[in-house]
């Protein structure tokens, strides 16, 4: 049996997070609103309306490319890509195709490996139909939304690097603010190229489209499935034909949509109605210096500089303001990075998801952090209230010190009073006792916690155990 | 005294300014004019006569009450209408189309929006070609307009309503759209000025687009003198319109001495050829004489690539066009045939809907861009027309101004070339160029043929030098007076 390879290539389209839109001065966010109710005469194509170009949702698209390392064309024009259907206004789209924003650029994997981008460009989202009851509805809210195309070039090998590729677009269009990157909301949606070949050839095998794989665990089985029917007709002597595909996610399998004989022609010609897009060469520079340490940049300066491990790197470089806060945690602690890494991902992390805070919410601020890890270095408190402390910190919004002041969270500092407790205790319980030094030894962890229930957690559980050991074994 | 439905453009700005006349007088008299003439011309879709009336009163009542004259709006009620491929905020829109009936726009044109913000009350829209494909207004779907000096012939087109009415006095000035001739073309079938301004140099924002790399606003009124007085008002950067230029727009004086010394004027040889009528050309030749009488110097020079003018232009405006008119499909505005299903309410309602010449050029334009054929048509096109740009540099470094014919015949019979739209097309060769070249043009009359109809010259211009155009055409009419006379018509 012949050992086969997938090849795969990705077309993206990120929907940009500018106020307006890209031809016009509706919001361009118009998630949940009443259908029709962020449109104007430019967006649903009133005769005589022209479009005019959004500036931001220019720069945001440079921001990307330059981000990508792709050449920006210093010239690019629009072009108007034509299709009847009801929820496209103009019966044309307008988009770029000959001369495109940006052309080349990659994107690295994990491992390193670079994902070719083979070109980039900007055009307008089309509106929403929707089928009920055998009638058609049309929200035009979303026309003319800006977006980002971005077509990969054939280099992913296997449905997790696609699924990668894809996890790690979306944390990079978040990372430099281009796209809010929600891709339950359709701010990113994928549609996914495939073909096999047999391991070892260079040669392209007919390739099929699946449309619309717009979640990251989508991408694994609807692209697993796909691979696995090309090879099993391929195995029976069969030819591979260029269908479109796509998912039915009630049962969750493959549907063919259509083959290749309903090919469109788009009939493209260069946008009468924009001028030539040229990109001034100081804009550009400003974008450039403008960018941000990119997240896997990021991710491998924190491994080196504070000496944590790729996990913890990774998952501290997820989002910029994480890895801003992270970073302003560790200067304000001077401490090793280390305990700022597990708090942050132990404790600030679950807190913010338990409570589904967003970075605007969180009154554990870094300072506040790196005041509760400098209190547990004090042997102020132990290491394990910042548990409880955390919460606190958050709920009540108040420095650290004074929530451990108010809530008696410091540990007894009194060695004496403890001695005392923990005799009391081993005294109250001679039957444990005795078991203990019959040789069940296991239960001074049992003991331990009996003073710690009495102590409120206040005692120092390291100091607790040694007086016991003492008293049990004395 | 002239009555005053005869008087042009600037004097009624001039007397009403001079409080020598009211806007209500003023706008009471055209309105009558319209009322006894519309009904044989029909040089309008759409007349607004109650508002119009009740803007010019409120037009006089402003004037009144001011303490400084100066600060009034400078057009402040002076009456004009707007063709009707232009929106009006309010006024129905129909493009001489049935796909658009019944549609009113919520906002103006920024040209219609300067000229009422000028103080331009607008009494209604005039007739077209359906969306402005025609050189006759005979493609209205709401019937063909009338010539004023003779009833049985056309007006020309598209801008044939407005034309029309400003010959007819129905009104002292009106906005046409040009994109092959559609403003100069009628202007010079009815003996009135018609000024094309350099692409860029007036929005077309709420022009209902047809061939959008060509598309221009333009205006049709009785003197180039007035052309000169509106031209201000409409021109400039238009942020809705990216198109436009951001070229200072230059304060038009015009010289009460017709001196053209030092003027040199080109007579291009590929516009007096076989197939222009020898009145025409007599006439023609005869203006530019005059020109030289008034100091200019003319030379002959060569366009070369005009006869290649109908091709190309009947590539790129239909190509343009075809996507532009995809937007009418009967689901958000104008009436909508219903049908079984998505596919059948589009078919039938651009089928029925849509004439045969503007469904002719869609089909034109559809063709010319199909994968297999763009190439052949339009990218080879598109390449010919830089070369029509490349005659008028070439021209331009020679010459100052280009004189010659605006059509090869005068107003022809209506009926005697919609069954042969191939000599409908002919009939845009000498208007053609401008366009595809983006320069501006200026029609006025320069004689009558033995029928009594009038005839034009054009004078072209290099981008953005359309007072050039005004100071010549100015100087000519100070001296002749082929612009003053009225078609005959008997109220």
């Amino acid at each position: 049996m012949t050992a086969y390879e997938a090849v795969i290539g990705l077309e993206i389209h990120i929907q940009l997070n500018t106020r307006s839109k890209i031809f016009c001065s509706c919001s361009a966010d118009p998630w949940l609103a009443e259908p029709n109710t962020h449109i104007c005469p430019v967006c649903t194509g009133h005769p005589g309306v022209l479009p005019v170009l959004n500036r931001a949702a220019v720069e945001k698209a440079l921001r990307l490319a330059l981000a990508l390392d792709a050449r920006v064309a210093p010239v690019s024009y629009f072009a108007r890509k034509n299709y009847f259907y009801p929820d496209l206004p103009k019966g044309y789209q307008i988009s770029q195709y000959d001369q495109p924003l940006a052309t080349g650029g990659a994107l690295p994997l994990e491992d390193g490996r670079r994902i070719r981008i083979h070109r980039l460009h900007l055009e307008e989202d089309a509106g929403k139909t929707r089928r009920e009851a055998g009638r058609r509805y049309i929200d035009f809210n979303r026309c003319g939304v800006p977006l980002i195309e971005l077509v990969t070039e054939p280099d992913l090998r296997s449905p997790e690097e696609a699924a990668q590729f894809l996890e790690r677009l979306r944390q990079l269009v978040r990372w430099l603010d281009v796209s809010k990157g929600h891709m339950e909301r359709g701010h990113i949606r994928c549609d996914v190229n495939v073909s096999v070949r047999p391991k070892g050839s260079t040669a392209l095998g007919q390739k099929t489209e699946i449309k619309n794989v717009n979640l990251i665990d989508l991408m694994r089985p609807a692209v697993e499935q796909e691979i696995r029917r090309q090879i099993e007709v391929l195995e029976a002597g069969g030819e591979i034909e260029p269908w479109t595909l796509e998912w039915d996610e009630h049962a969750r399998v493959l549907r063919k949509m259509r083959g290749k004989e309903t090919e469109a022609d788009y009939r493209y010609f260069r946008e009468p109605d924009l001028l030539p897009l040229e990109i001034d060469r100081a804009w550009l520079d400003e974008i450039a210096a403008s960018l941000p340490e990119l997240p896997w940049e990021r991710a491998k300066r924190f491994q080196e500089e504070y000496g944590l491990t790729e996990y913890d790197a990774r998952v501290l470089t997820g989002e910029r303001a994480l890895a801003d806060y992270f970073e302003a945690a560790v200067q304000a602690y001077r401490g090793p990075a280390k305990a700022v890494a597990n708090l942050v991902i132990n404790q600030v992390l679950r807190l913010m998801n338990e409570q589904k805070l967003t970075w605007e919410d969180l009154r554990v601020t870094p300072a506040r952090l790196a005041a509760m890890l400098q209190l547990v270095d004090a042997g102020v408190i132990h290491k394990n209230a910042l548990k409880k402390l955390v919460p606190l910190v958050q709920a009540r919004d108040q420095d650290p010190k004074a929530i451990v002041e108010a809530e008696g969270l410091a540990q007894m500092q009194d060695t004496a009073a403890l001695e005392a407790l923990c005799a009391r205790i081993v005294a109250e319980h001679p039957e444990e006792a005795a078991k203990y030094r019959a040789g069940k030894t296991g239960l001074l962890g049992w003991f331990v916690g009996q003073v710690m229930r009495e102590t409120r957690g206040r005692a120092n559980p390291k100091e607790v155990q040694a007086i016991l050991r003492r008293l049990l074994e004395g | 005294m002239k009555p005053l439905w005869q008087w042009n453009l600037t004097d009624i700005v001039q007397a009403l300014h001079r409080g020598e006349v009211s806007s209500e007088e003023v706008t009471r008299a055209f309105l009558e004019r319209i009322q006894a003439l519309e009904p044989r011309i029909h040089a309008f879709l759409h007349l607004e006569p109650e508002a119009a009336l009740h803007q010019a009163r409120e037009a006089d009542r402003r004037r009144a009450k001011t303490q400084d004259p100066d600060t009034l709006p400078p057009l402040l009620g002076v009456p004009m209408a707007v063709k009707d491929v232009l929106t009006v905020r309010g006024m129905p829109c129909t493009c001489g189309s049935r796909i658009l009936e019944g549609f009113v726009p919520p906002y103006n044109a920024t040209t219609v929006q300067r000229l009422l913000d000028a103080g331009v009350i607008i009494l209604g829209k005039t007739n077209t070609d359906e969306f402005a494909m025609g050189s006759s207004t005979e493609n209205s779907a709401y019937g063909p307009t009338r010539n004023p000096w003779d009833l049985s012939r056309v007006p020309g087109g598209s801008s044939g309503g407005s034309a029309a009415a400003v010959a007819a006095r129905m009104v002292p000035a009106a906005l046409g759209t040009d994109t092959g001739g559609s403003v100069r073309q009628p202007a010079a079938f009815c003996g009135v000025t018609g000024f094309k301004p350099t692409y860029g140099r007036v929005s077309r924002y709420g022009l209902v687009a047809y061939g959008s790399s060509l598309d221009t606003v333009g205006t049709l009124t009785q003197t180039v003198a007035d052309a000169a007085l509106l031209f201000p008002y409409l021109a400039g950067f238009d942020p809705r319109d990216a198109t436009t230029m951001d070229v200072p727009v230059p304060e038009v004086v015009l010289s009460q001495e017709p001196d053209l010394r030092g003027l040199r004027v080109g007579v291009p040889r590929e516009y007096f050829v076989e197939g222009v009528h020898p009145q025409v050309e007599a006439a023609v030749h005869a203006a530019i004489r005059h020109l030289e009488s008034l100091g200019a110097e003319v030379q002959e020079i060569s366009l070369p690539h005009t006869p290649y003018a109908v091709p190309v232009y009947y590539i790129i405006a239909p190509s343009e066009a075809s996507a532009n008119l995809a937007r009418y499909d009967g689901i958000r505005y104008g009436p909508r045939i219903q049908g079984e299903t998505m596919w059948d309410i589009f078919f039938k309602t651009r089928g029925r809907l849509f004439g045969p010449e503007v469904k002719r050029r869609i089909m034109l334009g559809t063709y010319a861009l199909s994968a297999g054929y763009y190439d052949a048509y339009y990218a080879k096109a598109q390449k010919v027309r830089t070369l029509f740009r490349r005659d008028f540099e070439r021209a331009f470094r020679e010459v100052d101004l280009i004189a010659a014919p605006v059509a090869p015949s005068t107003a022809f019979p209506l009926g005697s070339k919609t069954q042969d739209p191939l000599a409908m097309y002919l009939e845009d060769i000498f208007t053609l160029p401008a366009n595809l070249a983006g320069i501006p043009g200026l029609a006025f009359p320069v004689g009558f043929d033995q029928d009594g109809l009038p005839i034009g010259m054009q004078l072209m211009a290099p981008p953005f030098q359309e007072s050039r155009l005004f100071a010549v055409g100015h100087a000519y009419q100070s001296t002749t007076d082929w612009h003053t006379r009225v078609p005959p018509l008997h109220p």
